[in-house]
C-alpha cells in the first residue's frame, strides 16, 4: 500500500476525500434544517397542573415511557395502571448479569455466566450530556452516572484489508489523518491553488491554523519529528532522568490512511451524539428502570400480554392474557389509555383506533441489531494495550469492540461487548444459534486482540429480531414514513394515545421515549382539563 | 446508523434515515467496507446480503425471525409460520413481503436483488411441508419492486 504517493491522486478526489469525511457533519446541518436532528428541549420537571377529577389512564408497556407516564400522571393525579408483558420493568432498559437467564423467540435460552458485578446492556448503553429528560430523572431518582468514553485514542481501528489487517490505534489514525491533510492544504495554500477561495489575508491565518491543527512542523510538512509525536505518541515516552529522551514515532503517509478506510471511523467521536461527554449509570443501564420501579412498581402488573384495545365514547378497554400461559383472557378499563407498546408489537394487536393511525403503526418496521458480551478472565485490554474504556471499530461483522468504562484496573475479570451490529450482518448474526454468536464473536476480536483464544471464557447474545417483546431494535423510520405518518401516530384517537421511543424524532434513544411520554400526556392532560 | 462515507446515501437506506439513531452511528460504519468479498460464509460484506441460494439466504437470514423450521414464533408479538402458510399458494406473496415488508416484516428490497428474492421465495415454497412446484422469476419480482424505491428519499 506505499509507493502509490499522494501525488498520484489528484486534487479533486483528494477534496473528495476531505469532504467525505466531513461529510457527516455537513448531513448533520443538512438535518437540522430538515428538522431531524435529535435535539431534547427538556426544560425540567413538567407541571400538570389543574385537577384530572379522578380520571384515570391505562399504561400499557412498562418501559422508560410507560414508567415516567405512570410518575407523572400519579403525581398530578390521576388513577393509573400499568400492564406488562414482563415480569420486570424497563423495556429496553435492560441488563443482564450473571445467574440471569433470557429466552428468546424460538425458545433458545441462555443463562447468563458473568461475575458478580459484571454486565451487559443488551439495549441501551450510553447517555449523551445533551440528553436533558433523562439525565434529570436520573439526577431526580437518585441514580448515580459515570463517563462513558466514547472516543478512546488508544483504542483501534481494524480494517481486514488494509495494514495487513493489523489493528491501528486511533491516535494514529486520527493525527496522521489531520496532519497529511494539513499538509496537503498548506502546500496548494503556498502554491497559490488556494487564491480564489481564500482572501489574501486569510491565507496566513489558515496556514498558520493548519500548522496547529495538524501538527505541521515549520516548513509545514507533517513529519516524523516531536510535533507529530505529540500527537500520535512516540516510540519511546519522554520519561525521567537518564531514559528522558523521548524517541518520535513514524507517521503513516496520507496516501496508506486514505486507501485504508480508517478514516471512516474518525468522524465518529464528532457527530453531536457521540460528543464528550457521556454518561452511563454505575451499576447497569438498568438502574434506571429499576429506580422508577421503586417509585411506581406498584402500579404495573406484570406478567400480562396485551392483545387488544377497545374503545368507545366513554372508555378504553384492554384485553390481556397470560404472558406465559395464556389462558382466559381479562379486561381492564379506564377513561384513557396511554399505549407504549413497540409499534412492531402493536400492528399485531386488535387496537380499536383511526385508519391514518392504523397506517402508521403499520408502515413502522423495526431496524436490526446484535450485541454480544464476553467475560474475560482478566482485563488483557487494560493490563496488556493499555485501553482503558471506548471503542473499537473494525470493518469484521462484529462492527465494535466496546471496553467497559468502569472498574478500570481491577484485577479480576471483565465483561467486554465483543458486537455491536447493524445492517445486513446484524440480520445473519440473528440467524444464528445464540451459541454461535458468541463463537463468532469471539473469533472475529481474535483477529484484533489475540489474547481472547485464551481469555474468554464464556458470553451472552442478544438478537433483537429474537427479543420477544419487540420485535427488532427500534422503528425504522424514514423522511418518507415522516411526512406521511408521523402526525398520525401522534394524535389523540378517541380515547387512546400512543408514546415510545417510535414516537419520537430521536429513535433509538431513550431520550426519545421519555421526550414523547412527556409530550402525550400533556396533551392528554390539556384535554381533560379542559375538557 | 449514519455514516460519514462517500456512498452515504446508498448505504443508509432503510436503515439510515431513521438512523442518528444511538445505535447508529456504527452501523454506517460497518457498512462502509468497499471490498466485495464476504469475509465468512454466513457474513455479507456491505449493505446488500451476498448469499445467493434459496436455502443459503433462508438461513443465513429468514430464520432469524421465522426459525429454522419455517416454524414461526410467539411472544409479545408474532412471527407467522411459513411451514404450511396457506398464503404462500400465491407465488408472488412471498416474493412481495420481502421486497416491501409489511408491519414487523422489514422491507429487504434494497438489500436483495431480484433473483435473490426469487430464489427465496421459492426455497420457502417448496420446503417445510409445502410443496408449491410454479415458479416465480426474477422479471416477476422486479415488477413488484416501487416504482420510486422506497428506501430511496
Ligand atoms: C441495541 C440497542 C441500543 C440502544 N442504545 C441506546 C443508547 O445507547 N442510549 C439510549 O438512550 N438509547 C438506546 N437505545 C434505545 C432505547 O433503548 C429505547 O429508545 C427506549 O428504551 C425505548 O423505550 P420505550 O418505553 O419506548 O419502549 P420499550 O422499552 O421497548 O418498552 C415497551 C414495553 O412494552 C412491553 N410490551 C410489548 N408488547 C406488549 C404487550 N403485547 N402487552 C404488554 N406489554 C407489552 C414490553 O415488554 C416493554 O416493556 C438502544 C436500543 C437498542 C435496542
Amino acid at each position: 500500500m506505499s509507493g502509490a504517493g499522494i501525488g498520484s491522486m489528484s486534487r479533486r478526489e483528494l477534496l473528495m476525500m476531505i469532504g467525505a469525511a466531513a461529510g457527516s457533519s455537513v448531513a448533520y446541518r443538512a438535518m437540522a434544517s430538515l428538522d431531524m436532528v435529535p435535539e431534547s428541549d427538556y426544560k425540567g420537571p413538567i407541571k400538570l397542573e389543574g385537577d384530572p377529577k379522578g380520571a384515570s389512564v391505562l399504561i400499557l408497556g412498562a418501559g422508560l415511557a410507560g414508567l415516567v407516564a405512570a410518575l407523572e400522571l400519579r403525581k398530578a393525579g390521576y388513577k393509573v395502571q400499568v400492564l406488562e408483558y414482563n415480569q420486570r420493568v424497563g423495556g429496553r432498559n435492560w441488563t443482564l448479569r450473571g445467574g440471569d437467564s433470557y429466552t428468546e423467540l424460538g425458545g433458545f435460552e441462555q443463562k447468563c455466566e458473568f461475575d458478580p458485578g459484571l454486565y451487559l446492556n443488551p439495549g441501551p448503553w450510553r447517555l449523551p450530556y445533551h440528553h436533558n429528560a433523562i439525565l434529570d430523572y436520573c439526577k431526580r431518582l437518585g441514580v448515580v452516572l459515570e463517563p462513558f468514553n466514547q472516543v478512546n485514542y488508544n483504542a483501534y481501528l481494524h480494517s481486514s484489508k488494509a495494514f495487513g489487517g493489523k489493528p491501528q490505534r486511533y491516535r494514529h489514525i486520527q493525527a496522521d489523518f489531520n496532519g497529511g491533510v494539513a499538509e496537503l492544504l498548506a502546500k496548494s495554500t503556498k502554491q497559490k491553488k488556494m487564491d480564489q477561495l481564500v482572501t489574501k489575508e486569510d491565507r496566513e491565518i489558515l496556514l498558520e491554523s493548519l500548522k496547529g491543527w495538524g501538527a505541521l512542523e515549520n516548513d509545514y510538512t507533517y513529519r516524523m519529528g516531536l510535533e507529530s509525536s505529540g500527537r500520535r505518541g512516540y516510540d519511546h515516552d519522554p520519561n525521567g532522568g537518564t531514559i528522558g529522551k523521548p524517541v518520535p514515532s513514524k507517521p503513516i503517509s496520507i496516501d496508506e490512511i486514505l486507501k485504508s478506510g480508517l478514516w471512516r471511523y474518525l468522524v465518529h467521536g464528532h457527530i453531536y451524539e457521540f460528543q464528550t461527554t457521556l454518561f452511563q449509570p454505575v451499576g447497569g443501564m438498568d438502574m434506571i428502570s429499576k429506580a422508577f420501579a421503586r417509585e411506581v412498581g406498584d402500579a404495573v402488573r406484570f406478567n400480562c400480554k396485551v392483545t387488544a384495545i377497545k374503545q368507545d365514547g366513554h372508555k378504553v378497554t384492554a384485553t390481556y392474557v397470560d404472558a406465559k400461559t395464556g389462558g382466559a383472557p381479562t379486561q381492564v378499563s379506564a377513561d384513557w389509555c396511554l399505549c407504549t407498546i413497540p409499534a412492531s408489537v402493536l400492528s399485531q394487536i386488535d387496537l380499536d383506533v383511526s385508519a391514518p393511525m392504523h397506517d402508521a403503526i403499520n408502515a413502522l418496521p423495526y431496524e436490526a441489531s446484535i450485541k454480544v458480551g464476553l467475560q474475560a478472565k482478566r482485563r488483557f485490554w487494560e493490563q496488556d494495550e493499555s485501553i482503558y474504556g471506548g471503542v473499537t471499530f473494525t470493518d469484521l461483522p462484529n462492527n465494535m469492540i466496546g471496553y467497559p468504562n468502569t472498574g478500570y484496573f481491577g484485577s479480576g475479570k471483565g465483561v467486554l461487548l465483543g458486537a455491536y451490529t447493524f445492517g445486513p450482518n446484524a440480520y445473519e448474526f440473528t440467524a444464528l444459534s445464540p451459541q454461535e454468536r458468541v463463537k463468532k464473536a469471539i473469533e472475529f476480536g481474535a483477529q484484533i486482540h489475540p489474547q481472547y483464544k485464551d481469555e474468554i471464557e464464556n458470553g451472552i447474545a442478544v438478537g433483537w429480531h429474537r427479543v420477544p417483546w419487540i420485535l427488532g431494535c427500534a422503528g425504522a423510520w424514514t423522511e418518507e414514513k415522516r411526512k406521511q405518518h408521523y402526525d398520525n401516530i401522534c394524535r389523540i384517537d378517541g380515547r387512546v394515545l400512543l408514546a415510545g421511543e417510535h414516537v419520537s424524532y430521536i429513535p433509538a434513544w431513550q431520550e426519545g421515549a421519555i421526550t414523547s411520554s412527556l409530550n402525550a400526556i400533556s396533551r392528554l392532560h390539556q384535554r381533560v382539563v379542559n375538557g | 446508523m449514519r455514516g460519514p462515507i462517500p456512498n452515504k446515501d446508498k448505504l443508509m437506506t432503510p436503515i439510515s434515515r431513521s438512523a442518528r439513531l444511538a445505535l447508529c452511528a456504527g452501523l454506517m460504519l460497518g457498512l462502509t467496507s468497499q471490498a466485495a468479498q464476504a469475509v465468512d460464509h454466513s457474513f455479507s460484506n456491505g449493505f446488500k446480503f451476498q448469499e445467493t441460494t434459496g436455502e443459503a439466504i433462508f438461513q443465513g437470514v429468514c430464520q432469524g425471525c421465522h426459525m429454522p423450521q419455517g416454524q414461526g414464533a410467539v411472544g409479545a408479538g408474532a412471527y407467522p409460520a411459513l411451514a404450511g402458510n396457506p398464503r404462500l399458494a400465491s407465488k408472488v406473496y412471498p416474493a412481495f413481503m420481502v421486497v416491501n415488508g409489511n408491519k414487523a416484516m422489514p422491507s429487504f428490497g434494497a438489500m436483495f436483488d431480484d433473483d435473490q428474492v426469487a430464489a427465496v421465495a421459492n426455497y420457502v415454497r417448496s420446503h417445510f411441508g409445502n410443496n408449491y412446484t410454479d415458479q416465480v422469476t426474477p422479471a416477476e419480482v422486479k415488477a413488484l419492486r416501487p416504482k420510486k424505491p422506497a428506501a430511496s428519499e
